[in-house]
């Protein structure tokens, strides 16, 4: 507590967290520079849910806008978690690789373009089933097209997390950042629970959930770039950094060699401490293994 | 999910259009456009069905103040009627800022 009789850290900031994805994706553009593309009024929505007795949104759940970012150009898409938990569809799913195929051709013309991706979603939306599936893959391939020009950064916020098949396209950013509200992982505690047990994974233990899928660990473990503060403006200034900073020398996914043998010597016969597992996973490596 | 069509009197133009919550478990999406003629149109689309009567209700009480020629479409996840009201009163808002 300060003298003040509350703490400023707390109160002092500005949220980053408890705004929408329209006012997450604005908060991290040049100020003034930021026009969104295919908004609610152009209404385009999933032709899927109303069909199935789901209230479709305007956008469905997927915000894009263009504009500058530390001075370059920029593409921003945001998912918005309140809708059907930020679940990637044929339309938003659509939107998103459209987003990321335009940039990719930007850079061929010579216009250096980031993407940064705002991932608040527990995967594939399972109404769409199918659709949903094919979409992600397109995702990944634009990214694997794009990152090869220009940073794609892919920002959890919290509190939704990024789960499922969108996981996996955060895998295969440039970079990844997080606050320690947001969780990462390709299955959720639940889906784990439901299928090996609450021996395997107590989905309500929620201090063990954030120790294992948490930013903090996720950062800790080197599967996140960076780690930021529940503040607007510090959020916005990393994007910014990483933007300015360009492309990694080697982007994680390509360290086949060196996840490969960071598993195989872990010793799976004992339950590892979340926190030991930090110092352990990171000095296994052989000097040959830091390709 | 039910269909929900209310058409009300107008007496003024709106020039600016408004986009205002989000298709969340206990919110709303609307969407506020200026219309031509003088009449205000409102389609709802509810994932709760069978609540007519309080949609009428709730809108009705609305444009007992509100005189603006518009087009209202509203995507509904569950909303109460106050929180109804207040999107509805914040869309105005953001019309006219």
């Amino acid at each position: 507590m300060s003298s003040k009789g509350y703490s400023p850290d707390f109160f002092d900031r500005q949220s980053f967290i408890e705004l929408d994805a329209r006012e997450r994706a604005k908060a991290l553009f040049d100020e003034g520079t930021s026009r969104e593309l295919v908004g609610p009024f152009d209404r385009v929505e999933s032709p899927w849910l109303p069909m199935q007795g789901v209230t479709p949104q305007e956008d469905d759940g997927c915000v894009v806008m263009k504009g500058k970012i530390a001075g370059q150009a920029a593409v921003v898409v945001a998912l918005e978690g309140a809708f059907q938990g930020g679940s990637v569809g044929e339309v938003s799913g659509a939107k998103m690789t459209a987003a990321l195929d335009l940039a990719c051709a930007d850079n061929e013309k010579g216009i250096r373009t980031s993407a940064v991706i705002l991932l608040e979603t527990g995967g594939v939306r399972l109404q769409e089933a199918n659709l949903g599936l094919a979409v992600i893959a397109e995702i990944m391939a634009s990214i694997l097209a794009l990152r090869k020009y220009a940073p794609v950064i892919c920002l959890t916020a919290g509190t939704v997390g990024c789960f499922g098949g969108m996981s996996l396209a955060a895998g295969l950013a440039s970079y990844v950042v997080m606050t320690r509200e947001a969780r990462l992982g390709m299955n959720g505690p639940e889906v784990i629970e439901q299928e090996n047990g609450s021996e395997e994974f107590d989905s309500s233990d929620r201090a063990l959930i954030w120790a294992i899928h948490g930013g903090e660990q996720r950062y800790a473990t080197g599967l996140a770039d960076a780690l930021v503060g529940d503040d607007t403006p510090q959020v916005a200034n990393a994007i910014r950094l990483l933007v300015s900073k360009g492309i990694p020398p080697v982007h994680r996914s390509s360290q086949v060699a060196l996840y490969r043998n960071r598993i195989a010597k872990l010793d799976t016969s004992q339950q590892w401490d979340p926190k030991e597992f930090r110092t352990l996973w990171i000095t296994n490596d052989s000097n040959e293994d830091k390709r | 999910m039910e269909q929900i069509e209310l058409t009300y009197p107008a007496s003024r133009n709106v020039n600016k259009k408004a986009h205002v919550g989000v298709v969340g478990s206990g919110d709303l999406e609307v969407l506020l456009e200026p219309a031509e003629g003088e009449v205000a149109r409102v389609f709802i689309r509810t994932s709760v069905d069978g609540f007519r009567d309080t949609w009428k209700a709730v809108l009705d009480r609305f444009f007992a103040k509100y005189d603006g020629a518009v087009r209202i479409e509203i995507n509904d996840a569950g909303a109460t009627p106050g929180v109804v009201h207040l999107r509805l009163e914040q869309a105005v808002e953001v019309s006219e800022r």
